[in-house]
This record gives structure tokens, sequence and C-alpha cells, in this order.
């Protein structure tokens, strides 16, 4: 069976605590053609992605954007706890500041950051979002494709195979 | 005054504010995302960076008043400034925000005195000019006319 790559836009998680920042980005990322939830705290983004309850949550973030400097609930915090938790470890992470500290960006790398933005973020910066939601996607589909090769018994897969008409 | 001339002040006005160092790339960088969907972008965005700054200057005036100073407060309140300006292009605001942090580091009150002073006249500048450029704007749109790029 040929998994079809998803038609629906990459779902961005964007986590700065100021306003004129989140409309920046929000903006940045709809142009670029990406659903955008925007919030105002490491603790809403937690929120959001039902990391604080136990409920099964429906929402799927492909990707988090996170401003470093924010009150209480820093970026890299936020960043540590999503990669320390196990349901959302493999959501990419990307860290920005407004500051130019080499041994920020570096402990954010260091500690699962994808890709660390200097502020103010350009759509040149944005372009970069798109190899890192490409390859968990197509990682994703590839071990759908697995999984479902390991159900299916090997005599019923080469059948299906000879039925299908590869385009 | 006609259109034609009104879309000349314009372009001619923008490229001034460039050219002395008003506004950087960032500012062109905010146009370009102006589109049909959000043709208030700029204006918004900008409006934001108004009431913002206006707060934020309040409370370091009201900071540099009290017995006694609180830097490192202070300091956040700067690196939330040089933010936005940042954000909107507004360059000379942006670099004063700089050296204003280094005093506030070096818990140098004269120095953070003397800088808000200068913040805030050049603020007051930036916020006329990009006022009337909106205004100019506006006035070309009346005209039934377009906004030169």
């Amino acid at each position: 069976m040929v998994m079809a790559a998803s038609e629906t836009k990459f779902h961005v998680l964007a986590v700065d605590d100021t306003l004129i920042d989140r409309k920046l980005i929000e903006k940045l990322l709809k142009t670029s053609s990406y659903q955008v939830t925007a919030v105002d705290s490491g603790t809403k983004a937690l929120e959001f992605l039902g990391l604080n309850n136990n409920d099964h949550h429906d929402v799927e973030v492909n990707l988090i954007i996170t401003d470093y400097c924010m009150p209480g609930m820093t970026g890299y915090d936020l960043l540590r706890k999503i990669k320390e938790s196990s349901s959302f470890k493999d959501i990419p992470v990307v860290t920005m500041s407004s500051d130019n500290i080499p041994s920020r960006i570096n402990r954010c790398l260091e500690d699962g950051a994808e890709e660390f933005f200097l502020k103010p973020v350009q759509l040149s910066d944005v372009n970069k979002l798109r190899p890192h939601l490409m390859k968990r996607r197509t990682q994703t589909n590839v071990n759908k494709r697995k999984a479902m090769d390991e159900i299916v018994s090997p005599d019923r897969t080469r059948a299906r195979y000879n039925e299908l008409e590869v385009k | 005054m006609d259109l034609v001339q009104l879309q000349r002040q314009l372009v001619d006005y923008r490229t001034s504010l460039y050219h002395e160092g008003f506004l950087d790339e960032q500012f062109t960088q905010l146009q370009s995302l102006q589109d049909e969907n959000n043709p208030d972008f700029v204006v918004e965005v900008v409006s934001l960076f108004f009431e913002d700054s206006e707060r934020l200057l309040n409370e370091l005036s009201k900071a540099l008043e009290q017995q006694v100073i609180d830097f490192k407060r202070m300091d956040a309140q700067v690196h939330q400034l040089k933010g936005s300006s940042s954000s909107i292009g507004a360059h000379r605001v942006q670099k004063l925000c700089i050296v204003f942090r280094n005093y506030c580091e070096a818990q140098n009150v004269e120095g953070c005195l003397k800088c808000l002073q200068q913040v805030k006249h050049e603020y007051g500048i930036i916020k006329t000019k990009l006022e009337s450029m909106f205004q100019l704007e506006q006035q070309i749109l009346n005209a039934g006319g377009s906004i030169p790029v």
C-alpha cells in the first residue's frame, strides 16, 4: 500500500512573551503556509501540548519555536521539558533570542534545539524550518509503513504490490 | 498636491529615513509581510511598538526616581525596549538601548539618566516620522492611488 504524503499544513507552536514578536512570528509562519498557534509562555505551551495532564490530547504539533528570554519558564527550560518528555521529545524545537550569546546558543543546540535564530527573525530563517519538518514527516511515514509490513504477511504484501498502479 | 507628487514625496521621505539611520532593513521586512490579507499589518505592529515604548519609558523614568534603584529590573525593561525597537527596525532607538543596558549593568545612575533622555528623544523623533509617513500613505490611498514599494 502506498502511503501518500499528508496534504495537511504543518502546525507550528510559537512561544513568545512579547506581543510584537508573537505577531511577527505568526505572520512569518503563516506567510510560509504553516498553521500557527501562538502562546505567551512556556507553561501555556505545555498546557497546549497536553503535557500537564494525562488526558489524551488531540492536538498535533509538528514544530515548536520559542523565545529564550521569558519570565518564569525560559525557552531553555521549555526545550528541556519537551526533550525529557516521552510523548514529545521527537518534536523539533527551535529557539530564538535577541541577544547574541554564544554560550547560550551552544547550550540550546547541544541540548536538543534544531536551530537557534537571532531576532528579529527573518523569512530566510523560517525557510530553514521546512527540512526539519519534512524529515520528521518522512520518518513517520517510513515507520508507519514498516509497522504495516510487519502486520501483513509477506505473501499478501507481494500480491498487494502486484495489484498496485504505481504512478 | 496631486497623486504622483504625493507618491514621490512618500518615496523620498521613506528613503531619507533609511539614509539617516532612523530605520533599518527590518522595517522593509515588515512591509514585505503586509498583503491583501493583512493590509494594516505595518501600522498594527508599529502601534504596538508605540504602546510598548511609552509604557517602558514611563517605567524607566519612575525607576530612576526611586531612592533605591532596581538596576536589574531596569535592565530587563531596556531589554524589552531593545527587542521591540529591533523588531520594527527602529535603528537609533535600538542602538541607544544597547548603551543603556551597559550603564544598567555598571549600575551607573548618571549614565542611565543620560541614556533615558536620549532614548526618549529618539523615540519621539521616530514616532513623529512614522506617523507622518502613515499620514502620507493614507493621503495617497484616499486619492485613489497605491502605495509605491
